[in-house]
């Protein structure tokens, strides 16, 4: 319940701050994180789109003359078993690793957007279909769930934005579901309503602007997550497949020689770690922009 | 209402989501694509045996008595029999969730004493260099692959270092505790950050409330006003989200268990899928999924005793 409230004042505070008449690129430039995330990821989807102009080799082919060589002027990550080019593989797998990040965000985000605003709105026994399923999912661990899934219908990306669509809308839905409950209640909506707004034109021109900004920064920070998720699964065999230079594909690839070539697993590691500290200043620049009073 | 009567409802409320976790695990080979009997079989097999298979897991039946024959099963621990060893699920499940459990705890234990000096710290420091550092730190190691950090480990600790063995359980409780270490730590960080942000933020709520004023107001020693008064209303929202990423943490030992080589019920489940072990994978989840429910409904139970406040 206190969780709620808090919630509401926050939202309260935050309606407040949008109509307030200072402007949004202004209070935006003054964001550190949310500027300096924005400036890192844009450079990191020019990196993942201009992947085949920057790498210097093709992250494909195979060098066996030139295998196994640690970081230096010519490979500035050194090279892999088969003589590829770990930095070129680097690059190229910028563009693998950000898209399935981001596809997989976008079926969860609007199925729980959906569902959680329509259990809110509506209540009644829509709503506690919706909530036990909720529970339900919630009763299992998010991987292994997502892992049976993806074990049923069979390995690769495909099936793992499957899995994932069914299994993280929960979090949207909850998140919706509170904010809508709180927020049908309150006065601009009871005027939409006599107004004669019809439920559709409510929740959308008038409760979905005011709930939607908390799903956004989650989504930010899960885009990363399912960038996380991704590698997981494609060490445990279950995502992308090699020789694809995706980068758990490398990582787990680069185990076998650990002993002897530590840059094989590690650098496509730290593309990883990079990425995901880039998002997450997006996420919490985000935060801060859409609450301001919780600084 | 009384807490026996809180718990009792806990209980009750349990009952719909056991449901539907059962119905999702049952579903589960039904969304084999094409036939399961095939799918666990193998191609090879033939056509009289693909039929025995069907007649045995009752495929032959209508959904709903198929479902009932599960339930019943379930009801009796019979999690089915493994295609790959040949023999009952549970027997093998319930001895490889000994190290699973074993990851957990340890996980667990050494996650709190992580989170909680540094949270005291970075919350009593706040702005501080170590405060930053703290805060920086838990960002990278949030956003770090849990598998890639158990080979990272293994690279520094074992093989250049040599400190901790690369892989295995050990032998006894000793060698339990040094095998399990690096595996439970790895796991432990992905956790702690959470944890550590969540405990700084709420002892820096309570350090402005009035009371805590109060209470350095009377003249109590700063050490009483922590222990007594910002502790013990900062702890609770971090054991309710310690009780929450139980679920998490159980995710990131089925991957620890397959990069460390632990005979884990994790692993378990992920090496069933390779061998087309069905009813195996239908057992693992199940297993993992109802420590989630335990966990809940024991952190449920904790709380209602560590905050007397608690509307039942």
């Amino acid at each position: 319940m206190s969780a709620e409230l808090s919630r509401a004042a926050a939202l309260e505070g935050m309606s407040g701050a949008v109509r307030k008449p200072r402007s949004t690129w202004d209070r935006m430039r003054h964001n550190r994180n949310l500027m300096l995330g924005l400036t890192l990821f844009a450079a990191l989807v020019l990196v993942a789109l201009l992947g085949p102009v920057i790498g210097p080799y093709d992250p494909l082919a195979l060098d066996f003359t030139n295998a196994l060589q640690s970081p230096s002027r010519e490979h500035l990550f050194g090279t892999d078993n088969l003589g590829r080019d770990i930095f070129s593989r680097v690059i190229h797998g910028a563009r693998i690793d950000l898209r399935v990040g981001i596809i997989s965000v976008i079926s969860p985000f609007i199925i729980g957007l959906v569902l959680g605003a329509v259990s809110g709105f509506y209540g009644g026994w829509w709503d506690t279909i919706v909530m036990r399923l909720v529970d339900v999912v919630q009763a299992f661990p998010f991987l292994v769930l997502v892992i049976a899934i993806v074990a049923v219908r069979g390995p690769g990306l495909q099936n793992m934005y499957i899995a994932v669509a069914l299994v993280a809308w929960v979090v949207y839905a909850r998140l919706v579901r509170g904010e809508v409950l709180v927020e049908k209640n309150k006065e601009y909506v009871q005027a939409a309503r006599a107004m004669g707004g019809s439920d559709w034109r409510i929740m959308r021109h008038h409760l979905l602007p005011n709930v939607i900004t908390t799903s956004v920064v989650y989504a930010m920070a899960d885009i990363a997550l399912y960038i996380l998720l991704a590698a997981a699964l494609s060490f445990l065999g279950l995502g992308a497949k090699p020789p694809a230079p995706e980068w758990g594909v490398m990582i787990t690839e680069g185990r076998q020689y650990i002993t002897t070539a530590w840059w094989l697993s590690a650098l496509p590691g730290l593309a990883i770690v990079l990425t995901g500290i880039i998002l997450s200043l997006i996420g919490d620049g985000l935060a801060d922009f859409l609450r301001p009073e919780r600084r | 209402m009384s807490r026996g009567q809180y718990i009792l409802r806990r209980l009750v409320q349990m009952i719909p989501v056991l449901i539907g976790v059962t119905i999702i695990i049952f579903a589960l080979i039904r969304a084999i694509p094409g036939d399961p009997a095939v799918a666990m079989l193998g191609d090879r097999a033939t056509n009289d045996a693909i039929e025995r298979m069907r007649e045995s897991m009752g495929l032959n039946e209508p959904l709903y008595v198929q479902y009932w024959y599960f339930v019943r099963d379930l009801a009796q621990l019979d999690l089915g029999t493994s295609t790959r060893y040949d023999v009952p699920v549970s027997e093998i499940l319930f001895a490889r969730l000994k190290v699973s459990l074993s990851v957990v705890l340890y996980t667990t234990v050494l996650t709190i004493l992580i989170s909680v000096p540094l949270g005291i710290l970075a919350a009593l420091k706040k702005d501080s260099i170590f405060d930053n550092i703290v805060r920086s730190a838990l960002m990278v190691t949030l956003v770090m692959p849990s598998f890639w950090m158990g080979i990272m480990f293994i690279i520094l600790f074992s093989v250049k270092l040599g400190v901790f063995p690369v892989s295995g359980y050990g032998q006894g409780f000793f060698g339990h505790l040094r095998h399990l270490f690096l595996p439970s730590l790895t796991v432990s960080l992905t956790i702690a950050p959470i944890l550590i942000r969540a405990l700084r933020n709420s002892i820096l709520e309570v350090l402005d409330m009035d009371y805590v004023k109060t209470a350095r107001a009377k003249g109590l020693t700063e050490r009483t006003v922590m222990t007594i008064h910002v502790l013990r209303n900062a702890l609770i929202p971090a054991v309710t989200l310690l009780g929450i990423s139980i679920g998490g943490l159980m995710g990131g030992t089925v991957i620890t268990e397959k990069v460390f080589s632990l005979p884990g019920a994790g692993a378990l489940l992920i090496d069933s899928i390779t061998a087309r072990d069905y009813a195996m994978l239908q057992g693992a989840t199940l297993i993992f999924a109802s420590m989630v429910i335990l966990v809940n409904l024991a952190t449920d139970i904790l709380y209602s005793f560590l905050d007397p406040r608690v509307r039942f």
